[in-house]
């Protein structure tokens, strides 16, 4: 059949180049790898010639295909399914890059960009090392370009095409009977990008943290030339590399962590989801190995435990993809990644990086150099290497206990993740905290193979005071009283924010007692304050996050069971004030944004004592791809020392047709009628009551009721339906009432022929107008955000210092 | 030996501590019958929701209190009660796990994870719903 309106040849060039850059791969892999092994120059610049011609032949493919692929989103040509599935015409257009890494062969392709451009860096700046990096990044590269091929090898499918045609992929589907198929309506206007990706963070995020995990192929790649070259010089650019490896990995887990805190409706930043724990377990081992790199620079300690660490934290980069993109995690992560049947593909890619490398390194285990001599316990190098061996070891419980999902496949066993998977992670990472924070604090007052007792001590004494007495304060003042787990874990706590405000202070005060304001030395200094901040902002705004929602309407709740299934969700009715802690919040009026495709809610916060006075808006935005319902995301009332964070968990629309009926009673003024959770009594009718003159037309006639409503649970109301007769008597109204805590209506029907009143009642669904929300309390998580970014400055700061150093020497 | 292989050794040790200690708390995944079982202890259940039994939900009276049945694939059924606010997509899941425990015959769940049929599965059953809804 001949379709019509059909644009075949920018997915036939794309196919193209992918199958080239594939190609160009293997050859570049196998010209670095010759070049690596050759010794003679000449020989050796005949294969390195041919090694970047391929490599940038490679780069150029994979570039081009990025632009296809964008061209063919932005298009919106949406016979190619890619472009159909991740993108619509009323999407708005900063998010048609979001579109490309939404997919799984899109991400893949970020990170092959990233490999690109930073091959290239070290093809211009390190010509030593170019050969064997080189020979790693282009057999990444290879996987990589794999995982887009999407062509059948004996019945097996390997990868998949980022370019196929969507009658390619799914022939059966009856639409592709019409040769006009692209003018039918739903695929014309396209499936839509995931309604919670429709952020901005999630147009930086993943760039950022794929740029993490690309870098991390670098160390693994010195590593690699170090073992096969038996040559370990390369402990010298793998500084700054590392350093900038672990601040991009951070910084792109940290977006993330940002996006959670606002736009997911998870109620944080962080919740050691194994999606999370994946990205963040390739920084520790990453940051461990940064740490005993530079034990060896400065004394010959550690090289092998160097090695280690950079190997494991590129195959951790390697494990996570697999955990993140197979779909193992399945049942126990709420991102819930399902796996295009790559299974095989990414479990190979781990372990075709993993086992050669590791027989490698234990082949040339003993040739590695190392000191017999024990280290001082007065040294530097002994405190680090200790806090690289704590990190790797939280690293290895944190993934240890994210495998879980991969054990039961792999054993066939049905285990599920703890009642409170936080908690187990928590109880053990605060004791992380403890020691990393201590060590981190002390650390650099030690000097490298010794350091005399007294200066230390000297110096370190009135930091450590300092701290004390900061740290005492937040503990005496702060009302830090998470008792929930135990007076044992509270006390942790305490001792961990101890732990962090040593490391700020100590290392702060070590800028300007040790380094004397000297900043351009100061950048590892500058990164552990950072650090001690972020450790500080987790623990204080975790263990004092508060619930501002508690239910305290009239609302019962039936059954408040366990202090961990607390009724934390609150509802509130369009213009009326309802009583919230230290709150009077107010749900004044929603509006829908046609271009955002968002509802806002327009949610006024008064203190009780009147003096502040604030709105908030959280939105939600419906669903798509085949969901029905609504996403919400948050939104927060900054302070310098809090957050407030409210979002909207539930919520009635007018679409929502009310289906109860009015039922009829025919009282008499001072009888009792009961209803589901109680009774009311008619005590009178009044006749234009001046009190509701604002609900009648002046002329016309009224009618109200005075009724008591009693609820069961004793509590009292007053309600007040009204009829009016208009001034000519040709006409009748009704004025309706409600018991919102009862979410009653009150219905005056008539007045019957025989002098009764008529009486109508509605209980529930019929309030239509109202949202439930959650509302949480985070203090000091500002602490957290600028801890972050204290740590990258200090990062870029050595690494800048490092970059100069290298190139002097 | 050295301080620092003891130091490591400690550690070590301490790391598998930690971790034996977590496989005590544990949970599993069950189905209906098994759960009722375990009477009182928290559990993992794979289920589907009901439909031919109403949910009920009101955020009028109670916000916190959300009702349903769970059906699982071997056809038993359960009581399902939740304190807290019905999840905006739940009826369109096509599964569930539900974390809590048995108490009484009812179901208490602590916790529900949605599986929805598809947030970024390129299912064709998925897709033809989709162009034709």
């Amino acid at each position: 059949m001949q379709y019509n309106g059909e644009h075949l040849l920018p997915g036939q060039l794309g196919h193209f180049l992918v199958i080239l850059s594939l190609v160009c791969s293997i050859v570049a892999t196998v010209a670095f790898f010759k070049a690596n092994k050759l010794q003679l120059t000449t020989d050796k610049s005949g294969w390195l010639k041919l090694a970047r011609a391929s490599f940038l032949v490679e780069t150029i493919s994979i570039f081009t295909v990025f632009g296809i692929l964008y061209f063919i989103v932005a298009g919106h040509y949406h016979e190619y399914f890619f472009a159909w599935n991740h993108s619509s015409r009323s999407l708005q257009t900063r998010y048609l890059l979001a579109c490309i890494w939404e997919d799984q062969s899109g991400s893949f392709l970020l990170w092959s960009i990233w490999h690109c451009v930073l091959g290239w860096i070290i093809i211009w700046k390190n010509k030593t090392w170019e050969a064997p990096v080189l020979t790693i990044i282009n057999f990444a590269q290879f996987c990589i370009a794999t995982m887009l091929l999407g062509i059948y090898f004996f019945d097996v499918k390997i990868g998949s095409d980022p370019f196929i045609l969507w009658r390619h992929s799914m022939p059966d589907l009856p639409l592709f009977a019409n040769p006009d198929y692209l003018k039918l309506p739903k695929v014309f206007e396209g499936n839509d990008l995931n309604t919670l990706l429709q952020n901005y963070w999630m147009v930086i995020h993943p760039p950022i943290l794929f740029l993490g995990f690309a870098s991390c192929i670098i160390p693994f790649g010195f590593a690699y030339g170090g073992l096969v070259n038996k040559n370990h010089d390369w402990y010298k650019p793998a500084i700054p590399w590392a350093s900038f490896s672990a601040a991009v990995l951070g910084a792109g887990i940290m977006m993330g962590a940002a996006w959670a805190y606002e736009s997911l409706s998870f109620g944080g930043y962080w919740a050691w989801d194994p999606v999370e724990n994946a990205s963040l377990v390739p920084w520790i081992t990453l940051v461990a190995g940064l740490h005993t790199n530079i034990i060896y620079k400065g004394t010959g300690y550690s090289l092998r435990s160097t090695y280690f660490f950079y190997i494991i934290s590129f195959t951790l980069v390697l494990y996570s993809t697999f955990l993140t993109r197979s779909g193992v995690l399945g049942d126990t992560s709420v991102h819930a990644f399902t796996g295009a049947d790559m299974t095989v593909q990414l479990v190979l890619f781990v372990l075709v990086f993993f086992i050669p490398i590791m027989v490698l390194f234990f082949k040339n285990y003993k040739a590695i150099p190392s000191i017999q001599k024990e280290e001082s316990t007065y040294s530097r190098e002994f405190w680090m290497f200790i806090g690289a061996l704590v990190l790797f070891l939280s690293a290895i419980i944190i993934i240890a206990k994210t495998s879980t999902p991969v054990f039961n496949k792999i054993f066939k066993t049905n285990i599920a993740p703890p009642e409170d998977p936080v908690f187990a992670y928590n109880q053990i990472q605060v004791f992380v905290a403890i020691i990393i924070g201590m060590l981190t604090a002390v650390g650099q007052y030690f000097k490298f193979k010794n350091t005399p007792a007294k200066m230390f001590s000297q110096k370190i004494l009135w930091p450590t005071l300092l701290s004390l007495v900061i740290s005492i304060a937040i503990s005496v003042w702060g009302h830090i009283s998470y008792d929930k787990k135990g007076i044992g874990f509270l006390a942790a706590i305490h001792v961990a924010i101890f732990a962090s405000v040593y490391a700020t202070i100590a290392n702060a005060a070590y800028i300007w007692t040790a380094l004397k304001g000297k900043m351009r030395s100061a950048g590892a200094s500058v990164a552990h304050v950072g650090f001690g901040l972020v450790l500080l902002g987790v623990l204080i705004s975790s263990a004092k996050k508060q619930v501002l929602s508690w239910n305290t309407t009239g609302i019962t709740v039936l059954s408040k069971t366990a202090s961990e299934d607390p009724a934390e969700n609150i509802t509130l009715f369009k213009g009326i004030k309802t009583d919230m802690g230290k709150y009077h919040v107010t749900y004044v009026t929603d509006t829908f944004n046609a271009y955002e495709r968002k509802r806002f809610y327009e949610l006024e916060f008064e203190t009780k004592d009147g003096k502040e006075k604030f709105s908030l808006y959280p939105d939600v935005i419906k669903n798509n791809k085949g969901m029905e319902g609504f996403a919400a995301n948050p939104a927060s009332k900054h302070y310098w020392n809090k957050d407030i964070f409210v979002y909207i968990s539930s919520f009635l629309g007018a679409a929502n047709n009310d289906t109860t009926k009015f039922d009829s009673r025919i009282l008499k003024t001072g009888d009792t009628s009961f209803y589901s959770s109680g009774f009311f009594v008619v005590n009178k009718a009044n006749f234009n009551p001046a009190e509701f003159q604002s609900k009648y037309i002046p002329g016309e006639k009224a009618v109200f009721l005075d009724v008591d409503v009693v609820a069961k649970n004793g509590q009292k109301y007053k309600a007040n339906p009204g009829i009016a007769i208009s001034k000519d008597g040709l006409s009748i109204r009704a004025i309706p009432d409600t018991v919102v805590g009862q979410s009653l209506i009150f219905n005056f029907n008539k007045v019957t022929e025989k002098g009764q009143l008529d009486v109508g009642i509605k209980e529930t669904g019929s309030l239509k107008d109202l949202v439930t929300l959650k509302v949480y309390e985070f203090p000091m998580i500002n602490v957290l955000w600028i801890g972050v970014i204290v740590m990258i400055v200090g990062f870029v700061m050595s690494i800048r210092k490092r970059i100069l150093q290298f190139s002097k020497a | 030996m050295k301080k620092t292989n003891i130091i490591a050794l400690v550690c070590i040790a301490a790391a598998i501590v930690a971790l034996i200690s977590y496989t005590g708390s544990l949970t599993t995944y069950e189905t209906i019958a098994s759960a009722k079982q375990k009477e009182g202890r928290f559990v993992n259940l794979i289920a589907k929701i009901d439909h031919s039994q109403p949910v009920e939900y009101d955020a009028v009276k109670n916000p916190n209190y959300l009702s349903f049945t769970a059906i699982d694939t071997l056809g038993n059924t359960v009581k399902v009660v939740f304190h807290n606010s019905k999840p905006t997509d739940m009826e369109k899941s096509e599964r569930v796990v539900l974390k809590g425990k048995m108490l009484e015959g009812e179901f208490d769940c602590k916790e529900i994870l949605l599986k929805c049929p598809s947030k970024y599965k390129d299912d064709v059953k998925v897709v033809s719903k989709s162009v034709n809804s």
